[in-house]
């Protein structure tokens, strides 16, 4: 019963901080008011505010405790959802005293509310799922010992490099004997662009999606990596074009180009064809994205400034909604063919050009139609554990298919048909989710991937990304990222390095290379990628080998 | 890691030369079997080089399943030559080991050489499938003027067992197999060396690419590329691949399991025509450590390294009789009287071939094209 005086004591609409994803530790004894934590919190959770206290006191020589009011300055975590605390902590990085904390909450019930205006929650970042995934739970069990030497990583020779790009059957090869030796007989036949390139390339952000000095940080990393370092390592651009200076450079040999169903960019990219000194690594069409299947891109309005306006050809501040699907495209077999066709002849049939689709039960259904186009270069599989920089958070943890069950049932149809050299299948989704980089992508290229691509590893690894899988920041789609890594407001993103990123960038995939060398070398492999040596890898759980073809090891 | 002794001569031997050459290493395998392929024969098959033979085990039972087979099938034996079988402690006796000449179909009399090692191949894995499940037939090859012998066993005892000693068999190429036992079960058709129309390999050390190449290999669409109850059978397959199935040059086969690096096939001047086959023909490239020895159907043998030069490997002899052994004391024993000086231990690049009748050695090499 409501008590008779009508004054209403039950607070009902409003949240309690239980109810938050996570909740502030401040403390007041070590805090000296300087405010930093509250002006650099991106989503305004806490604010200064004054409190009026009851405290009890003691002065003089005897103990005459007596009760005063005072007014304290306290910082004070908010309990309006739309300003929830998204644990990133820069307010703790930025703190002198270390007097404040965000604590993850597990008991939280962020989603029952997070759908103010009838809309459903978006974000950025990954799926929310911090379990062990798949990739993590595989193991290398094949080592060489005293029956077959193991090879030394540190010694012996050895090439990590893998093949993308449309490969002909032995059978099909365009030579012929002369005197002893074959020759290539090149009015036979066409023979299809293939490049070589380390098996771990930086997967598509867009220049849009990422701030200008990640995606310049990134850039350089790569172009460091294989001008000085022999590392060939590719970075695709993402839907969104890429700088003009770069489309006329000779470095942009070192990046696939992405073209979506919104097309950004392209109006650019066709302008600068004629001025073109290098051809692009290759050209990705993108039909789908791991972290949001059936969605199309999506760069919010906010992240639409000057520059990005420019590279885009669009007006400024205004939602850059791709369509879910390519709008000129009604069936596989005649719109994606003609797609890859006009991509291939824009370029002369130089550069391989291959789709991205994100991890389905239908793969194998378009792999199998690729497998009939001798135009298509390889498929790229984006799992559910892919990252994108704006969608629903539905769409990120409930859709998608995990990228490793889906790879493997791919180039084993691939395998009966004889084609698994024909078409590289490039495997994305999840990779270095805990941090295992190499020892996924090995994983992957031993299930049957040629490459993997990595997103959200590169930007943890390389820009501290706070991002993780508890939901944590997560702001990408604001434009409001702590670190600087997807924004587009210079204040933000100033507090980035892009030569601090792209020394990070060179660094990782230096670590990778070493790493992977260390998983293959007590295998016994060193000269070729051992793309689909299963009895390499064992998996401690029965259903799972079975799935995967591979042994029950525990 | 198991043993490897091959001898070419221009005159024929007693494959015993063979065997008391690989007995010279013995301290390299355990003695779980030999494997023998004969080529080139003479004795009493010096007049039936135009019969296939088809070399073998089987039951009893097995026998008769074979004679109805053969006979369903058109054959007609010509000759039949059993090991003088003598009892040794170790060894538990077949049935029936064998080696039969037979006439072709009438049908195919007068068939290209092709279809009628189609025929062959496929008789022999006809015969393979019935007879593999209780293990009735074993039939490791059919194909005119090659023997193939396979037991468990000490290879001395088991020659001893055949007989080999005290028979008439020979032949101008001979290469043997001691077995050390790995990853397997001591199976028969695990046994090298390994034969398909007229190519034979036998290696040794693990094959760590296996699976992706036996993947490559049985999605050929071809019926021979099967059993691959040994890593190592994939090496005589990916010879008759590169070179009757693709029509490559034998020197190939080097460029196919140890490919080139970029920089290295550059120096090529069939650099193109590298370039391409690295890729197309990737998921065949061995990772070592393996030393292959083998043969082509024309009679050359050859001897190639992985590319690391994991295994020991050599190569020596005189105009006329060359031998090619895993260590230089097999050398010693098959051809004593030789210039020492010249014997050949190929390294990482090289691929020694040894023209029919042991006329002349070469050692290819891969740099150089």
């Amino acid at each position: 019963m409501e008590p008779a005086s009508g004054i209403r004591l039950d607070h009902n609409h409003k949240l309690s901080l239980r109810e938050f994803p996570y909740i502030i530790r401040w403390r007041e004894d070590r805090c000296k008011r300087c405010g930093k934590c509250t002006s650099v919190c991106p989503v305004k959770a806490i604010e200064p505010t004054v409190k009026v206290q009851r405290v009890v006191k003691s002065e003089g020589p005897v103990p005459t405790p007596a009760a005063v009011r005072s007014i304290t300055h306290v910082v004070e975590q908010v309990t309006d959802m739309e300003r929830y605390c998204t644990g990133c902590g820069t307010c703790t990085l930025v703190c002198p005293n270390e007097a404040i904390e965000p604590e993850f909450n597990p008991q939280h019930k962020f989603l029952h509310y997070k759908n103010k205006g009838g809309d459903g929650y978006k974000r950025g970042g990954r799926r929310n799922d911090p379990s062990i995934s798949t990739l993590d739970r595989l193991k290398f069990t094949r080592i060489s010992m005293l029956t077959d030497p193991a090879l030394d990583a540190g010694r012996h020779e050895f090439r990590v490099r893998s093949l993308i790009g449309r490969i002909l059957p032995p059978e099909e090869l365009p030579l012929k004997m002369v005197n002893g030796k074959l020759v290539v007989d090149k009015e036979s036949r066409f023979i299809p662009p293939v490049r070589e390139i380390f098996p771990i390339m930086i997967g598509s952000m867009s220049i849009g999606a990422l701030s200008p000095p990640m995606w310049e940080g990134l850039a350089m990393g790569v172009a460091y990596l294989n001008e000085v370092e022999g590392l060939p390592v590719v970075m695709a651009s993402g839907e969104g074009g890429m700088p003009p200076g770069l489309l006329r450079s000779k470095y942009l040999k070192y990046f696939i180009i992405q073209i979506a169903s919104g097309y950004f960019g392209w109006d650019e990219i066709i302008h600068s064809l004629p001025h073109m000194v290098e051809d692009p690594a290759a050209i990705e069409i993108k039909y789908g994205q791991g972290a949001k299947p059936g969605d199309g891109g999506l760069l919010m309005a906010q992240k639409v400034l000057k520059l990005i306006a420019k590279i885009r050809g669009v007006p400024q501040f205004v939602d850059l909604a791709s369509p879910p699907t390519h709008q000129t495209k009604y069936s596989i077999e005649e719109a994606v063919a003609k797609m890859i066709q006009s991509m291939s002849m824009a370029w002369g049939f130089r550069v391989p050009v291959y789709p991205k689709i994100s991890g389905t039960k239908t793969a194998r259904a378009v792999l199998n139609n690729l497998a009939r186009n001798p135009y298509a270069a390889a498929l790229s599989i984006d799992g559910e554990d892919g990252g994108t920089g704006a969608a629903y958070n539905v769409s990120m943890d409930k859709m998608g298919h995990p990228i490793a069950s889906n790879l493997r049932e791919c180039y084993l149809d691939l395998v009966r048909q004889g084609k698994q050299n024909e078409l590289p299948l490039i495997a994305a989704g999840g990779i270095g989710k805990k941090g295992n980089l190499a020892a996924n992508a090995a994983a992957l290229i031993m299930l049957g991937a040629s490459a993997v691509a990595i997103g959200k590893y590169i930007m943890q690894a390389t820009a501290d990304c706070f991002g993780d899988e508890y939901n944590r920041c997560n702001l990408c789609n604001t434009g409001k990222c702590p670190r600087g890594i997807t924004t587009q407001d210079p204040k933000l993103y100033r507090r980035l390095d892009s030569d601090r990123v792209a020394e990070r960038v060179v660094e990782v995939f230096k670590a990778a290379d070493v790493e992977l060398r260390k998983i293959f070398a007590p295998m016994g492999r060193s000269t070729e990628l051992p793309i689909g040596m299963s009895d390499g890898l064992s998996i401690d759980d029965q259903a799972m080998a079975e799935r995967l073809g591979i042994s029950y090891a525990c | 890691m198991c043993r490897l002794a091959a001898i070419t001569s221009k005159d024929y031997i007693s494959p015993m030369e063979t065997i008391l050459a690989l007995e010279t290493m013995k301290e390299g395998h355990d003695g779980s079997g030999l494997g023998l392929t004969l080529k080139n024969l003479g004795g009493e098959f010096e007049k039936l080089k135009k019969y296939p033979i088809l070399s073998g085990i089987c039951s009893k039972t097995g026998k008769k399943t074979l004679d109805d087979f053969m006979n369903k099938q058109g054959f007609k034996l010509k000759h039949e030559w059993k090991p003088k079988i003598k009892p040794v402690k170790g060894i538990v006796a077949r049935d029936c080991y064998f080696a039969r000449a037979y006439d072709y179909p009438a049908s195919y009399k007068n068939k290209s050489i092709q279809e009628k090692e189609s025929l062959l191949m496929n008789t022999r894995l006809a015969l393979r499938r019935i007879g593999e499940p209780g293990e009735s037939i074993f039939a490791f090859s059919f194909y005119p003027d090659v023997i193939t012998l396979k037991e468990v066993g000490d290879p001395l005892e088991v020659a001893e067992f055949f007989g080999l000693d005290r028979d008439g068999l020979k032949a101008k190429i001979v290469l043997a197999q001691g077995r050390q036992n790995t990853n397997y079960a001591i199976y028969l058709y695990a046994c090298h060396p390994f034969f398909i129309q007229g190519y034979c390999s036998m290696t040794n050390g693990e094959n760590t690419a296996f699976v992706p190449i036996r993947e490559f290999l049985m999605s050929r669409g071809f019926s021979g590329y099967i059993g691959y109850n040994s890593d190592s059978e994939v090496f005589t397959h990916i010879l008759h691949y590169t070179v009757r199935q693709l029509g490559f040059p034998l020197n190939y086969y080097k460029d196919v399991i140890t490919p080139l690096k970029p920089s290295e096939i550059e120096q090529r001047k069939d650099s193109e025509a590298l370039r391409l086959m690295k890729h197309s023909l990737r998921p065949l490239c061995i990772d070592g450590p393996n030393m292959v020895i083998g043969f082509a159907p024309d009679g050359t043998c050859f001897m190639v390294q992985d590319s690391k030069k994991l295994r020991p490997g050599v190569v020596g002899g005189v105009k006329g009789k060359y031998a090619l052994m895993s260590e230089e004391c097999g050398v010693d024993k098959a051809v004593p009287k030789r210039d020492r000086s010249k014997d050949i231990f190929p390294m990482k690049y090289d691929m020694v071939i040894v023209s029919p009748d042991a006329q002349e050695v070469k050692v290819w090499n891969q740099l150089q094209g």
